[in-house]
């Protein structure tokens, strides 16, 4: 990936800023800058929010034949989570085994090397989501 | 004006592999170095984390135990000596994860195994001349030996991070001391993968001259004597060395084991006395009194006199963040794999 295009998704990728529509009150992530709801009456209404990084796995799969820039982890989990904030997204499950999650498991966001442009290239970061095992945020 | 910790924040990677793992592969007993080091299992990380990705742990850990606004933090600096990039600083990416840039300074410190302790003065001074409100110190690694070196039994890996400022201060760093001397003992040079070291050489005329006389001499400046002490905490490039130079200074076993943590995950290289310092936050009392001193190879020492104060029990409402849940339930790795995760197997162009 382009080095600009991944550092205008620091924001989220980092810190899972979403976009919120100052019409409706639907929450998007990555956040976007026009309501798909509310299309004209949103523009200059969207308001970026921080997503509070808990939710829970609504979905799963275990990756066994991966990409090129995830050998080195296969198997992981992939799963869709269902963030507190009630948008979805989809992320790896990281530190922990198939057996230890299912559908409905609590998870938190984590920080995590997400690829490289090789060797020598930058190295890109943002988040992975683990099994919740600590007090949850106060909302 | 008092200076001192305001928070304090661990991270420690899930993987383990004991020496004894090791040893097999290598030939060796691996079970007489793990008893002659005094290490039974180091830390691992997985192949997605490295420096940065448990300094922002470390720091978000941190930054869960207090109410301070990341926009009030004034300078981040991070000590290792395995920062992912040789030009462009960890501290950067520490800063936008935690939501306090743009408004600082930021910088990557690097002194062997006490960078994190160096952070630490630095922002001591800073906070101390209100040149800022706070300022965060990290000390985090993870070091590799050579496939076979005697290194490779204990280098691991782990992150804390420390908030340093002049209110709501948790633990008062009452003195701080350094003694640095030009001593060759263990480096690495630009470009190489792995550190070279000087053997027997890294023991007394390395570690305990300066550690000893690190320790001695704060004392000296505080006025203290061992027993003024609950508990102290040395550099642990293992689990043997900070026993020894415990007792040569006159500290007991019950004032060293808390902040021992080299028998459990190994060496964590610039996180070792600052995890230890983390590990005693952790339980310690206010009014309990503790001696800290790192050490860093080339060489020199940091030490601390530190005294915990009402403040403390705030920062321990959240189970998750002590230590020793990090430490506890760690899962063991083969060799074969631990080789894969820390990338000494040589693969064909364009894997990773």
């Amino acid at each position: 990936m382009a080095i600009p295009r991944f550092w205008r998704e620091t924001p989220s990728r980092y810190n899972l800023f979403a976009s919120k529509c100052g019409n409706c009150g639907e929450v998007h992530f990555p956040p976007r800058f026009v309501c798909p709801s509310c299309h004209r009456k949103s523009i200059g209404r969207m308001e970026s929010i921080k997503l509070c990084g808990t939710g829970k796995i609504l979905s799963y799969s275990v990756v066994h034949d991966a990409p090129e820039d995830f050998e080195m982890q296969k198997p992981y989990i992939i799963a869709i989570i269902e963030m507190k904030d009630g948008v979805r997204l989809t992320a790896p499950i990281i530190d922990c085994d198939e057996p230890d999650i299912g559908i409905g498991t609590e998870v938190e966001a984590t920080f995590r090397k997400l690829g490289e442009e090789g060797k020598a290239g930058v190295i890109h970061y943002g988040y992975k989501f683990r099994r919740m095992n600590r007090t949850p945020p106060e909302k | 004006m008092d200076v001192g910790i305001v928070s304090y924040g661990a991270y420690v990677p899930r993987w383990r592999i004991t020496p004894v793992e090791i040893g097999r592969v290598w030939g060796t007993d691996g079970e007489a170095i793990s008893r002659g080091l005094n290490v039974k299992s180091k830390s691992v990380p997985s192949p997605d984390e490295d420096v940065i990705t448990m300094s922002v742990e470390a720091a978000r850990n941190l930054m869960r135990r207090c109410k301070v606004d990341p926009k009030d933090i004034g300078a981040i600096y991070v000590g290792s000596e395995s920062h992912p990039y040789a030009v462009k600083p960890t501290a950067t990416i520490v800063a936008e994860a935690i939501e306090a840039a743009p408004d600082l300074t930021a910088a990557d410190y690097e002194f062997a195994c006490k960078a994190g302790t160096a952070a630490i003065q630095t922002c001591m001074g800073l906070v101390a001349s209100n040149m800022m409100k706070y300022g965060m110190a990290i000390g985090t690694d993870t070091s590799q030996g050579a496939p076979g070196d005697a290194l490779e039994y204990s280098a691991s890996a782990g992150g804390a991070a420390f908030l340093i400022g002049t209110a709501d201060i948790a633990a008062r760093i009452n003195e701080t001391y350094s003694f640095t001397t030009d001593t060759p003992d263990f480096w690495r040079r630009e470009g190489e993968m792995y550190p070279r070291h000087g053997g027997r050489f890294t023991g007394e005329p390395a570690y305990f001259k300066h550690v000893l006389t690190c320790g001695k001499n704060l004392m000296e400046i505080a006025g203290t004597s061992p027993e003024d002490y609950d508990y102290v905490v040395f550099h642990q490039p293992n689990g043997k060395f900070p026993l020894r130079a415990a007792k040569m200074l006159g500290f007991g076993k019950e004032q060293t084991t808390t902040g021992l943590l080299s028998p459990m995950i190994g060496n964590t290289y610039s996180a070792a006395v600052l995890l230890g310092l983390a590990s005693i936050l952790d339980v310690s009392k206010p009014g309990d009194r503790i001696l800290a001193v790192a050490y860093g190879s080339g060489a020199g020492s940091d030490a601390f006199d530190i005294t915990v104060t009402e403040q403390i029990t705030e920062l321990r409402k959240d189970p998750f963040l002590l230590v020793s849940n990090m430490i506890s339930g760690g899962k063991y790795l083969d060799y074969a794999t631990y080789a894969k995760f820390r990338g000494k197997i040589t693969l064909a162009e364009g894997s990773r």
